[in-house]
């Protein structure tokens, strides 16, 4: 079954010019998102997944710059459009969530007039007592107790855990297509992590919400997401169902990167560590980036940049061992695929 | 629970509390309870994992024991020898044996200091070694952790976190410590990081005979690496024991919450979460009774006024729990 397209980054290149260099931070990242579905977006530190979705809310400022590519929402090109079109999607079409919810708070404006702000914004038809009574509605459905009175605070007059929330309300008030979840659990306790992460699933799938996870933490994602794209260097190395990246990862990086996780691993053993360094982004990509790293490296590794390989149903490769065993990707709308069945 | 010998770092009913201020003329005073009785015994060769959520005083304790947090009342024995309230060269001389690894790689280390620097100062404060002596040693130290010459004098803002935590462990070993501190030693660290320093620690605890107590809230790092654990709430240790013990047959409630938190990479496991009602309380002005009652789902109305003391309750003497009805039932 065919499904319904609602996000799909074709080829973004990203480069920041600095004072050191050229850093070649995104060079081809493509990836879908349907709607109704959640993708985490995995990788390490360094490897493009907050430029990424950065990106795709135009949130690069100098001396970041977005080079070449397409984003395209709902059928239309974001990188295309002007600014007062691009302000009129974000907040109310897409939502982004970050990791530190009171760093993102503005710590000077009570908290239920934040949320209730959104919501002013994007719809000039409503008044003010009308977006408080959503907005209070809004931060009760996300199991904030005495909702009328937090909603009178400050951001840092809230835990954690609490303010997390706040963020949350603020970015689904609007009801948008789609939600961008940076690390929005990393900064929290796990007790915490777990009603976040439940009301997140709840109200997404209530209003329909399509997500889109970024996260470094695989275990979070094998409870919260339907598809994987695995980051590297600036590149998306594997992509797929979530069951068929976490169980049966193709990719030399994907593997290695389970392997360390000490899930249930004899203690007696070392664990699992992945030789060498993640690479220099000043160096501009001329071969395969993990080859230094790899297991299976060839010497074509070395020379020339490997394409996607897409596997059955979707499972996306960028890597020389598959060659011969998939199509290379040629063109993505003949790929959408649907995690359910 | 202790069988022959003395234990090397005994830790022993141990109070830390912090009198506030609040209030615009700064006239209500507050207590903040951050450790609340703890006593905890470590062996030579222990790694005792200490686990808990934010708030719950393991990183309170932790640097109560090294002198950075102040006591309010308790012992800390080392070798026998009760290390609070020293002063002056007493203090000074037992420093060098307890060393602490902060949480932050970022924020931990002098920016404006070289590593050789950063690394040698101890020593030369300890009077353990002057001159080339310590570029000597700091260059070896440096190479067993896996860093190099070139690195020597550089500065902390061009490495990455895992090469940070490695600088903060040469410039506590170089200073042959037999107790190491850790508090959320890799937290910041990506998990292939992690998995390096992990491997490292280990390796160090057995060629430098190290004792370590290992604060984290990461329960599956702490599974990997402890063979004793201890489990913190608002100050309090509320279970400890074995690692494979209690993580098999937990017996707190909230030990039990902890547990099923953690999470697993198989999306075909069902994750089952016990969820806790509301936010982790504050250390301050705590209820009596026992500080888990209020959230705890096995409550009754026993709990709310007597604490419950950290006694054993099954078959094992090293398993101890405090809670008046703990599992199995």
């Amino acid at each position: 079954m065919a499904a319904d397209l609602l996000l799909s980054v074709k080829d973004l290149k990203v480069y920041f010019y600095t004072l050191r260099g050229l850093v070649h931070a995104l060079e081809r990242v493509s990836f879908y998102v349907n709607r109704q579905e959640t993708l985490g977006l995995a990788g390490e530190t360094g490897c493009g997944k907050s430029v990424t979705a950065r990106s795709i809310l135009r949130l690069i400022d100098p001396p970041g710059r977005i080079m070449s590519g397409n984003i395209f929402f709902e059928g239309r090109d974001l990188l295309a459009l002007n600014k007062a079109e691009m302000r009129h999607i974000r907040g109310s079409q897409i939502s982004m969530i970050m990791q530190e919810p009171k760093i993102s708070l503005n710590p000077v404006i009570r908290v239920g007039d934040q949320v209730a702000e959104t919501l002013l914004v994007h719809d000039r038809s409503l008044n003010r007592r009308s977006a408080r009574k959503q907005a209070v509605d809004m931060l009760a459905q996300l199991g904030i107790p005495d909702a009328t009175r937090i909603s009178r605070r400050y951001a840092h007059e809230l835990s954690g855990g609490m303010g997390q929330r706040v963020m949350i309300a603020m970015m689904l008030v609007t009801r948008p297509k789609l939600l961008i979840a940076d690390e929005p659990t990393s900064a929290l306790d796990v007790s915490v992590q777990g009603q976040i992460l439940e009301l997140m699933q709840k109200l997404t799938k209530d209003i329909g919400t399509s997500v889109l996870m970024i996260t470094h933490d695989l275990a979070v994602m094998a409870q919260t997401c339907d598809w994987v794209a695995v980051m590297y260097a600036g590149d998306v190395i594997e992509m797929g169902l979530v069951r068929d990246v976490l169980k049966h990862p193709q990719h030399p990086y994907t593997q290695d990167l389970l392997k360390t996780i000490p899930d249930k691993g004899n203690p007696n053993e070392p664990l699992y560590s992945i030789k060498g360094n993640v690479p220099s982004l000043l160096e501009p990509w001329t071969n395969c980036r993990y080859a230094p790293r790899c297991n299976y490296v060839m010497d074509r590794c070395k020379r020339e940049i490997p394409p996607r390989y897409v596997l059955n149903k979707s499972h996306q490769v960028a890597c020389f061992l598959y060659e011969g065993q998939g199509e290379i990707e040629m063109d993505k709308e003949c790929f959408k695929e649907t995690a359910s069945p | 629970m202790k069988i022959a010998d003395s234990p090397l770092l005994d830790i022993k009913n141990l109070h830390v509390h912090f009198t506030i201020r609040e209030g615009l003329l700064r006239t209500n005073d507050a207590t903040v309870k951050a450790v609340n009785g703890l006593s905890i015994a470590l062996d030579a060769g222990d790694i005792f994992g200490l686990v808990g959520e934010s708030g719950c005083g393991k990183t309170t304790l932790g640097r109560a024991v090294v002198g950075l947090a102040p006591i309010t009342s308790g012992e800390v024995c080392f070798n026998g020898l009760n290390i609070v309230g020293l002063s002056g060269r007493e203090a000074y001389e037992r420093a060098r044996h307890i060393q602490l690894i902060f949480q932050d790689p970022y924020s931990s280390l002098h920016p404006r200091k070289t590593v050789r620097d950063l690394v040698g100062e101890g020593m030369k404060f300890q009077g353990l070694a002057k001159g080339y002596e310590i570029d000597e040693r700091v260059l070896a130290m440096l190479e067993r952790l896996g860093l190099s010459i070139g690195h020597m004098y550089r500065y902390a803002h061009e490495f990455s976190g895992g090469q940070r935590q490695r600088i903060s462990l040469a410039r506590a070993l170089v200073l042959h410590p037999e107790v190491l501190i850790l508090d959320e030693p890799t937290s910041a660290l990506d998990v292939s990081v992690q998995a390096q320093i992990l491997n490292l620690l280990k390796e160090l605890q057995s060629e430098f005979n190290l004792t370590y107590l290992f604060i984290s809230h990461n329960l599956v790092v702490v599974r990997y690496m402890s063979n004793r654990i201890g489990v913190m709430y608002l100050g309090h240790l509320v279970e400890t024991g074995l690692t494979n013990d209690v993580f098999r047959k937990p017996q707190h409630p909230y030990t039990r919450v902890l547990l099923s938190s953690m999470p697993s990479i198989d999306p075909d496991i069902a994750h089952t979460r016990i969820l806790l009602e509301g936010d982790p309380p504050t250390p301050i002005d705590l209820p009596p009774g026992c500080p888990f009652a209020p959230r705890c789902c096995e409550v009754r109305e026993h709990c709310n006024l007597e604490k419950p003391p950290l006694v054993q309750r099954g078959d094992d003497s090293t398993h101890l729990v405090a809670c008046h009805f703990p599992y199995p039932h």
